[in-house]
């Protein structure tokens, strides 16, 4: 499988930024299988990078390591500025983790989860007290605080968790898989959550299955397959990997689909669907024109759609076995 | 802050989070108890006429049984509450919460060192409460001195100290809170195959050696003489052997889980 890897973007003003998370040649394997297979990453300070890949891709392991809870086989690894290998303890003041299942203790309250932060953050009682009310409310938990986190849904739980991980203001977060298992309104919230983490300079690091979570708050995506990066840049950049948009028609009559594909030349053809592509920007000009020429061809589709490139068609093209059914073969061109 | 003075900080913090786990959820503490309890009075009032003609060669009444029984009662009292310890480190291991420890600047003991302090601490609370359910039923120490008695408490910690460790690595080991329970299991069982309920030299001769040198019956024979002044012979030594030899291997085993890599 081909390799794309984008140039490293600066920020503004042209001066590249310091990098908060580095791995250079970050290699684990478990017994004979090889989870991650030589992996390089440069998330620049106070961006947002997105791990993207399938279950088993090796993401959670990636966090693991880089979040200084196992450690890795091989690879020059620096978080914060940090050497993973030589002082994982420094690393970990600058970090905040919050991993795929909820790591609250259900059995107090969230407040007391909070102060149970804040005393670990070493914080002084008032101190305390006040960044757990801080956070409590920013996460709208205040309702909530004086109950059992175990009586908590999967999304609050979720912010009580995020809100646990703020405590200590860590500059550069760690988040696996954040909206796994939430309904549609928390993981908005979740995203909303997110955002807001970077307007105040943090830096992320998520992992997520969700292309749209990716395009929607990374700066930077990193698909993630097999244990390699398979490619890296914007989710632009990304996009760009794979051949434009097409406006998609569809035929039930076997007749009118082998007329209209013998009628046009440019396009794709799909047999066993009865659809043909038609190579679009899927601007507006673009299709009236391609819908002029339709009607002066007489051809008249059951269906027609327009798809514009999305993060789905690079995922697919870059992590599914060569045979994806449904994907057009010049997608790895 | 120096790394000594981090280190009682952060335990500190991990053993009130404990305490308070038990504050919030005494009904868990209280069912452990439950056992002790119902042993207490079931050998007492329903089998306690049996059970007294086997003790003292003979001729002892139910008031003597009460004495004789009490003080392995206390240890199955600590061998039953530190199964709540066992089941509480495997529900920390297995939920996230020892991850989200681990990726903090915290010092790395603490979670270990507020499981078993607090483990201990329970294990005093519970024996206190069957101690106070046996005077309440006629025990009475006979002729223990303010010595003994501190004796008696400092071995009572000591044996607590043993088995808190071997079910904090029980814990740590145990693939879930159930299985963490039931690997716990033998720890209340062991009592009835020591000499809590009748004396070791009754038992069948083969099977003496083993009631006679598992953990229990030592640490319950030194209880007994301190308390009721009967023979302790080397059964003292025997039983803080014992006790040294679990916190040993008990250690050894709950940090090497702990430094595991998780998968």
């Amino acid at each position: 499988m081909p390799s794309f890897v984008m140039p490293t973007s600066n920020q503004g003003d042209g001066h590249p930024s310091p990098t908060a998370v580095s791995a250079v040649g970050l290699r684990k394997s478990y017994g004979d299988k090889t989870v991650l297979d030589g992996i390089d990453l440069h998330i620049p300070a106070g961006s947002v990078f997105a791990l993207l890949g399938p279950n088993g891709a090796g993401k959670t392991t990636a966090v693991k390591i880089l979040s200084t809870l196992i450690t890795a086989d091989a690879g020059d690894l620096h978080v914060g500025g940090h050497d993973l290998a030589a002082d994982p303890q420094a690393a970990r003041a600058a970090i905040g983790v919050t991993g795929q299942f909820s790591a609250v203790d259900g059995l107090i309250t969230g407040e007391e989860n909070m102060l149970l932060m804040a005393d670990l953050h070493h914080l002084s009682k008032s101190e305390g007290r006040r960044v757990g009310v801080e956070l409590l409310e920013r996460f709208d938990l205040v309702e909530a605080a004086k109950k059992p986190a175990s009586t908590y849904s999967g999304g609050m739980k979720r912010r009580l968790d995020i809100a646990m991980t703020l405590v200590g203001s860590p500059r550069i977060i760690f988040l696996d898989e954040p909206t796994t298992g939430l309904d549609p309104r928390s993981r908005h919230t979740m995203w909303g959550i997110i955002r807001g983490l970077v307007s105040d300079g943090v830096t992320v690091f998520l992992t997520t299955q969700y292309l749209e979570e990716a395009d929607e708050l990374a700066d930077r995506i990193a698909v993630l397959n097999d244990g390699k990066i398979a490619a890296e840049g914007t989710a632009e950049e990304l996009k760009r990997l794979v051949p434009g948009g097409h406006i998609r028609l569809r035929f039930t009559d076997p007749v009118a689909y082998q007329s209209a594909a013998d009628a046009l030349r440019e396009v794709t053809r799909d047999d066993e669907a009865l659809s043909l592509s038609i190579p679009s920007d899927g601007s507006q000009r673009e299709l009236r024109s391609i819908l002029d020429w339709l009607d002066s061809a007489g051809i008249e589709a059951d269906e027609l759609t327009v798809h514009t490139p999305d993060l789905d068609d690079v995922f697919f093209a870059l992590t599914g076995p060569a045979n994806v059914p449904n994907q057009p073969k010049e997608s790895l061109r | 802050m120096s790394s000594l003075s981090l280190a009682v900080r952060d335990s500190n913090t991990m053993l009130r989070r404990n305490l308070l786990h038990a504050w919030r959820y005494p009904s868990g503490t209280l069912n452990l108890l439950l056992t002790p309890i119902m042993m207490l009075l079931l050998f007492v009032y329903i089998f306690g006429d049996v059970m007294s003609a086997g003790i003292g060669g003979g001729g002892a009444d139910r008031s003597d049984y009460i004495a004789y029984i009490v003080p392995g009662l206390l240890l199955m009292t600590v061998g039953s509450t530190v199964i709540g310890a066992a089941v509480s480190v495997c529900v920390d291991m297995t939920q996230g919460l020892t991850a989200r420890f681990r990726t903090m600047a915290s010092h790395r003991g603490s979670l270990l060192v507020g499981h078993v302090v607090g483990g201990v601490l329970q294990c005093v609370m519970s024996v206190v409460l069957v101690g106070a359910v046996g005077v309440a039923m006629g025990f009475r120490s006979t002729d223990a001195t303010a010595l003994e008695w501190i004796t008696a408490f400092g071995l009572i910690t000591l044996f607590a100290l043993a088995l808190t460790w071997i079910a904090v690595g029980m814990g740590a080991a145990s693939p879930n809170p159930e299985a963490a329970g039931n690997m716990a299991m033998p720890l209340i069982l062991l009592p009835l195959i020591s000499s809590a309920f009748i004396p070791a030299d009754t038992m069948p001769a083969w099977f003496q050696p083993i009631a006679e040198y598992q953990p229990f019956t030592p640490a319950i024979e030194t209880l007994r003489g301190l308390l009721l002044g009967t023979e302790i012979g080397n059964n003292g030594w025997i039983a803080i052997a014992w006790c040294v030899g679990l916190i040993a291997l008990g250690y050894r085993w709950s940090t090497a889980q702990f430094n595991r890599d998780p998968k």
